[in-house]
């Protein structure tokens, strides 16, 4: 399951659509309001957490970018579940930043946030699913 | 092993004496490869009793036999789920099998490409195993003497009659590294592939991996007591798939997938720690098991084999973009494990950096755990009571 946090700007002429329950109809998407209000423009404003396939997220996205939504990612980090991961490696050759990689000592798999670029390949790409993405839902 | 003389021989039943007197040697695989190093193999012989090795590893072909109980009125289960995840319910009244790779029945599979598998049949063991309450729906026809033909209730690992995990292929001795040399990224049960050799993957423990310590199975048999998922369990059987006729080392190595073996042992001594679902993008899901096989060294011969190092050990590269489904798998290159575990590999000169689907750390910690529990006794070996199908010796049956 993929999920992000965003942040949707619905200009006037469109906020009287019902553009939000088609994500649900059409794209299978799941979809969760974390805040939603009408701006004094009349500009509609809307955090939005979306999950469900990570392609139909993207097709979803690209079906309100072309109604004129415009769309902004929440800050997020990626974090590791260390009561989760086993230690198998997978993630390691898939991140293109080497904040995974193995202690060729302990055999371990290291996780270093600071080189971490949130590209989240190895959300899906880790077999027990032991990385995660946590939003800085404050900074909202 | 008539025929042959050695310098050192000792049998199982001395090593276990000496187990039991806390007298016994007994090291790791990893450990082993200094002392043979360093002393030659008479001398390890002579100093090392048993050499205990381990795997952590994705395995495929895993599964339980579950016996849930009778109802009043009974049932005779013709379908059964648990957690959503079909089992085979053709055995006997409440008997079932759960096998590691049945995705949930409402699970989307690959129809929006690559599917998660977030949840399956390995996943539903893991479940069992942590001690969380798993739902069990049956169905049946009905019968006179069990009329009953719908049931629902949760069950715990505790409260199952019967629960004893069968792995009809395990261990596999040796294992592909895969690359990917089409355009497109594929996804396998070699993991994510990137397109253009962008990277390879592999899947053995290497110098810790039991059946690599023991390349002819000369200890190794039906009966041989191992560690199992935390617990304690039994080869019974040379695995499905078991080939041991493919091109060897000079060493007795064999540089593609050969040997395996069935392996069973009672669920509810296990732990999830050594017995995790996983789910792997765009393939499916199965089992991370973990199994570690205690080699007792009764001549200088095993100790040579168990001294085995990932120098040594060499398995081909195979492209899984085209030939490995067109049934064509030719190997694009031949492979260390200690190039492997350097982090990258060099293929028609390009370097391509590697990465396990193994736990070398599990496994570490495995081979580690056999070893306290042979130290402190409550560990014995058995004698095998028959080999499993070896080549190229001549012990072969
Ligand atoms: S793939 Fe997942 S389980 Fe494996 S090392 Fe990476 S985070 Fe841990
Ligand atoms: S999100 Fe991307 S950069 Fe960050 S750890 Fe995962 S693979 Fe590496």
């Amino acid at each position: 399951m993929y999920t992000r946090v965003l942040v949707l700007r619905f200009p006037p002429d469109i906020t009287d659509k019902p553009l939000v329950c088609r994500l649900a109809r059409d794209f299978d998407l799941d979809f969760n309001i974390l805040k939603a209000e009408i701006l004094p423009e009349e500009e509609g404003l809307m955090v939005l957490e979306l999950s469900g396939h990570k392609k139909n997220v993207s097709e979803g996205l690209k079906y309100l970018k072309a109604q004129g939504v415009k769309i902004k990612s929440v800050a997020q980090q990626i974090r590791r579940n260390e009561d989760v991961c086993i230690h198998c490696g997978a993630c390691t050759g898939i991140c293109p930043t080497n904040a995974l990689t193995i202690d060729p000592e302990t055999a371990y798999v290291n996780f270093e946030p600071s080189k971490c670029k949130g590209c989240e390949f190895c959300l899906i790409v880790c077999p027990v699913r032991a990385m995660e993405i946590k939003f800085a839902k404050e900074k909202v | 092993m008539e025929g042959k003389r050695y310098n050192v021989q000792k049998t199982i039943a001395e090593i276990n004496q000496k187990i039991k007197e806390g007298r016994a040697v007994i090291v790791t695989a990893e450990e082993m490869v200094d002392i043979v190093r360093d002393k030659g193999e008479i001398e390890a012989a002579k100093e090392v009793d048993v050499v205990t090795t381990g795997t952590f590893s994705p395995m495929c072909s895993s599964g339980a036999f579950i016996n849930f109980g009778h109802s009043v009125p009974g049932i005779k289960a013709s379908k059964v789920w648990l957690n959503g995840v079909p089992a085979y319910a053709g055995l006997a009244a409440v008997d079932i099998y759960i096998g590691c790779t049945e995705p949930r029945e409402d699970d989307p599979l690959n129809k929006v490409y690559p599917g998660e598998f977030l949840y399956g049949g390995g996943h539903v063991i893991q479940d069992l195993v942590a001690g969380k309450p798993v739902l069990l729906k049956a169905e049946a026809y009905g019968t006179h003497c069990y009329p009953k033909k719908k049931f629902e209730k949760k069950v715990t690992l505790k409260d199952l009659p019967f629960a004893q995990l069968c792995n009809p292929r395990n261990a596999y001795q040796n294992y592909n590294c895969a690359v990917n040399v089409t355009t497109k990224t594929i996804y396998t049960y070699m993991g994510t592939l990137r397109p253009r050799m962008g990277n390879a993957n592999y899947c053995t423990s290497g110098q810790l991996s039991p059946l690599f310590n023991d390349p002819y199975y000369k200890t190794i048999g039906i009966g041989t007591r191992i560690f199992l998922g935390g617990g304690v369990g039994y080869i019974i059987s040379e695995g499905t798939q078991h080939n041991p006729d493919v091109p060897r080392t000079e060493k007795g190595i064999p540089k593609r997938p050969s040997g395996t073996i069935m392996v069973t042992g009672n669920l509810k001594a296990m732990t999830p720690r050594y017995l995790a679902g996983v789910s792997i993008l765009g393939y499916g899901c199965s089992l991370a098991v973990g199994i570690g096989v205690p080699i007792p060294v009764l001549n200088e011969e095993i100790a040579m084999s168990t001294g085995v190092s990932d120098e040594d050990i060499v398995t081909q590269v195979i492209d899984y973009g085209l030939d490995y489904h067109m049934g064509k798998a030719r190997p694009i290159a031949e492979v260390t494990y200690k190039e492997l575990k350097s982090g990258q590999i060099k293929v028609d000169g390009k370097i391509v950096p590697t990465a396990p689907l193994s736990s070398y750390a599990r496994a570490r910690e495995i081979a580690a755990t056999l070893k306290k529990w042979i130290q402190q006794g409550d560990f014995t070996l058995t004698e095998p009571q028959s080999t499993i199908p070896s080549s190229g010796t001549p012990f072969n049956n």
